[in-house]
């Protein structure tokens, strides 16, 4: 049984914070395919085109008739514990700070056996399911969990160290003002986060939801404003420190391509609110998570990305705010490059059109706030690096995919 | 194709003499050419030939990089007209005897030196481990890094799980090979080993304990292999190779490594030999791991499969003993100087059959097994071979 997580006492500021060490990183170019699996929580192998054999690890041609059709395929997780062991001695500081390390073989049912971490609730000849996370070095690997869920389980240290689990965890959320981020303070509160900051530019304006907001347990109002770099300094030198968690929750949204539009005063605007507004983010807090991410329980754990799906495919309707989320995107990329070294996911939370104010004439499907906040804790729960919330977020993903020119085109109208 | 394989073509006339070893080193500061230019040099001075006279090199290193054994013709000022690199780690020695042998035989050379050689820096180890092969890269070494310890710590349990095995069998050949390496004055161990120390040692990986391990050092082993009438114009003590197999990545769908590839080929090993099993007066595993001692007893025929432990509990394995085993202590007590590791079984084998032994000599040794294994790739050691050798006439 899980032990439960003890709620971390408040921080000795004397003592010295534990340096973030990473586990090995370096994967074949191939073992990539496990990375994108893993990033967005699919359990899949290579399976051959050919004779259906299930191939691991990675390779480059089938092992049973040589075919170089070897796809990587979501396949069943299921397998038993074969065996299992503690490593005591490591030759990689990251592990030898966190032995006994447990690992062992799982035969999976649909074939080759895998070397994977062990969640402290499995046992020896039990049956398990296997996943692929991401550890902290941002590299895919395997995860033997409890056939069926156990009490606590997600509190298990081995499983901690490739989950951004918030429970007693300091969240701060950019904008309290919008739905989505009314929403995300409930959703963390309930999963146990001990501070939910959540930022208002200019609080002594009221705004729709406020005295809710407020009612929220361990949620804390912050002055914050992302268009303003001396508001955004002043708050991570108030809080930074003790933020484990970033949710970038700043919004953009207006109608409108480029030819039509006269001027850049409302692209400005755009690019200032969310591009800008995430570098001045990551300029003032990304130090300090990067330093923070292996300090105890409440380690510096993530930094989230909301983003239109449009980052990944402009939408010529909203065709100007499109092009400020890809900015977004390609900056998150960046940014998970520099937060790596500190253990620290980058979560890209990829939506549709929402269901508020702004995408008004935009018909259904569209994501409520309240289900976007609830897929953002998800994947932080889970550890994902990449997800897509609702159906058109889904839609896109599955038909870039498949040909983005096509979508490209059918994007136009 | 046929559904057989062909028979092998015997060894006939070939030999193997000059065994040398260069004492080991926990660390060294000196390079893996250094360690060979050691080892050629003495065996040249042994066989009683000049460099030049070498017509033949083999050679297994994993820290001789960026080089290979083309380099190390230039390095060492010779022209060989026949030249191999052997990269199989603890099956290095007997896939170099084997291949030595063919060279021979057809005359494509006259004397082969086979050398294995490695150094040991400090932090040398672990960048060995993390790099590895590919396989360990993308599916072993992240899972807590533990090395060669933790896969075989794996198959170990799963061993220990599926035939009951216990750490009590583990400690009798750990034990017996140490009184073994007790009389080798090169082994790195100097100290008896207790049944009580070996079991209240501390856990590497379950359920491996220290004196499951081998230490990693530095150090160089290395033999001629020639024809007969070769050896004995140069007035070699030699021994004859009567038989030899290889095997590589056998058995691929067990889960978890029981048996290794010498199970495939050991009755062709013992008909091309011409002895049984009961004839062999001493055998020298590749004891990288006990377990792996323990699956060679039973894959080569000493005993069925999953009787390994009944078998080390009615056998003495030292050298007095009823089934004389690692005959110098093995790398367990004498430590495991990389590929060199390979070597080992094979030099001692050479110096009991004949008759000048490091240690404490296996009374009236006409026959012995030499066997190899090596390259945990993934989960599992790859390479497997074995050879039969005999005192000459």
């Amino acid at each position: 049984m899980t032990r439960p997580l003890a709620r971390p006492r408040r921080k000795n500021p004397l003592k010295r914070t534990r340096a973030p060490l990473r586990p090995p990183a370096v994967r074949s170019r191939t073992a990539h395919g496990l990375t994108a699996a893993a990033a967005e929580g699919h359990f899949a192998l290579q399976v051959c085109t050919d004779c259906r054999t299930v191939i691991y690890p990675p390779r480059d041609a089938c092992p049973a008739c040589l075919s170089p059709r070897v796809p990587f395929t979501n396949i069943d997780n299921g397998g038993t514990l074969v065996a299992e062991t503690s490593v005591h001695t490591s030759t990689e500081v990251y592990f030898r700070e966190r032995t006994p390390w447990r690992v062992g073989v799982v035969a999976l049912d649909r074939g080759p056996s895998v070397v994977a971490h062990l969640h402290g609730d499995v046992a020896e000849g039990a049956r398990v399911r296997v996943e692929l996370k991401l550890d902290k070095a941002g590299a895919p690997v395997m995860m033997a969990l409890p056939e069926q869920d156990t009490p606590d389980m997600a509190d298990d240290p081995q499983l901690r160290e490739v989950t951004c689990d918030p429970k007693f965890r300091r969240v701060l959320i950019t904008d309290g003002r919008t739905a989505v981020g009314q929403a995300l303070a409930k959703a963390f509160s309930e999963a146990q986060a001990s501070i939910v900051f959540v930022g208002v530019a200019d609080p002594w304006k009221p705004f729709p939801g406020m005295n809710s907001l407020r009612a929220i347990e361990r949620v804390e109002i912050v002055p914050l404003d992302l268009t303003d770099t001396e508001s955004v300094t002043e708050q991570a030198q108030q809080n930074g420190a003790r933020v484990d968690i970033v949710v970038n929750t700043a919004e953009h949204v207006r109608a409108g391509g480029i030819v039509d539009r006269h001027g850049l005063t409302v692209a400005r605007e755009e690019i200032d609110a969310r591009y800008f507004g995430l570098l001045r983010l990551a300029q003032a807090f990304g130090p300090a998570l990067r330093a923070r991410g292996a300090d105890g329980v409440n380690s510096a754990t993530a930094f989230v990305n909301l983003l239109s799906v449009h980052a990944l495919m402009n939408w010529p309707e909203y065709g100007s705010y499109s092009a400020a989320e890809a900015a977004c995107l390609s900056a998150a990329q960046c940014l998970r490059a520099e937060l790596r070294p500190g253990g620290v996911k980058v979560l890209n939370v990829f939506f549709g059109p929402l269901e508020t104010e702004w995408f008004q004439t935009v018909p259904p499907p569209k994501v409520a706030p309240a289900a976007l906040a609830r897929a953002v804790v998800d994947a932080l729960k889970r550890g994902l690096e990449d997800v897509f919330v609702g159906d058109i977020a889904q839609d896109v993903r599955q038909r870039l995919a498949v040909n983005p020119k096509a979508l490209e085109r059918e994007l136009a109208g | 194709m046929n559904s057989s394989p062909s028979a092998r073509q015997p060894y006939d006339g070939v030999v193997v003499c000059a065994p040398v070893t260069v004492p080991y080193r926990r660390y060294s500061t000196n390079s893996a050419h250094w360690w060979v230019g050691r080892a050629l040099h003495e065996l040249v001075r042994q066989a009683g030939v000049r460099p030049q006279d070498i017509d033949g090199l083999i050679v297994s290193s994993f820290t001789l990089g960026p080089d290979r054994a083309i380099g190390l013709t230039q390095h060492l000022g010779l022209s060989p007209r026949w030249l191999d690199d052997v990269p199989l780690g603890g099956a290095s020695g007997i896939v170099a005897l084997r291949r030595a042998a063919r060279a021979v035989q057809a005359r494509d050379a006259d004397l082969v030196a086979c050398v294995a050689a490695d150094t040991n820096h400090v932090d040398s180890f672990r960048k060995t481990l993390s790099s590895f092969s590919r396989f360990a890269q993308d599916a072993v070494y992240p899972y807590g890094a533990g090395g060669a310890n933790a896969s075989f710590a794996l198959i170990t349990k799963n061993y220990m799980n599926r035939y009951g095995a216990t750490r009590e069998d583990f400690a009798r050949m750990c034990i017996a090979q140490r009184d073994n390496a007790l009389s080798n004055p090169h082994a790195l161990m100097k100290k008896k080993l207790t049944l009580d120390e070996y079991l209240s040692a501390r856990p590497i990986a379950d359920p491996i304990h220290l004196f499951d391990c081998v230490m990693p050092c530095a150090g160089a082993e290395a033999f001629l292999v020639c024809r007969e009438e070769t050896a004995t114009s140069l007035g070699l003590a030699a021994v004859r190779l009567v038989a030899a197999i290889e095997r590589h990545n056998a058995y691929p769908d067990d889960p978890v490594q029981i048996r290794g590839g010498w199970a495939v080929d050991a009755g062709e090993l013992w008909a091309m030999a011409g002895v049984a099993p009961d004839d062999v007066n001493f055998v020298e595993t590749y004891d990288d791991y006990p377990v792996i001692s323990m699956m060679q007893f039973e894959d080569l025929g000493f005993c069925a499969k999953g009787e390994g432990p009944d078998f080390v509990r009615s056998h003495t394995l030292t050298n007095a003993g009823s089934f004389p085993h690692n005959t110098s202590g093995g790398q367990l007590s004498a430590g495991q100087a990389g590929a060199a590791g390979g070597y080992l079984g094979l030099t001692d084998a050479i110096r009991q059959l004949t008759g000048k032994p490091l240690g404490a000599p296996v009374p009236d040794a006409r026959v012995g097994v030499v066997s190899g294994f090596g390259m945990i790739n993934y989960d599992r050691g790859l390479a497997s071979a074995a050879a039969v050798l005999a005192r000459a006439a």
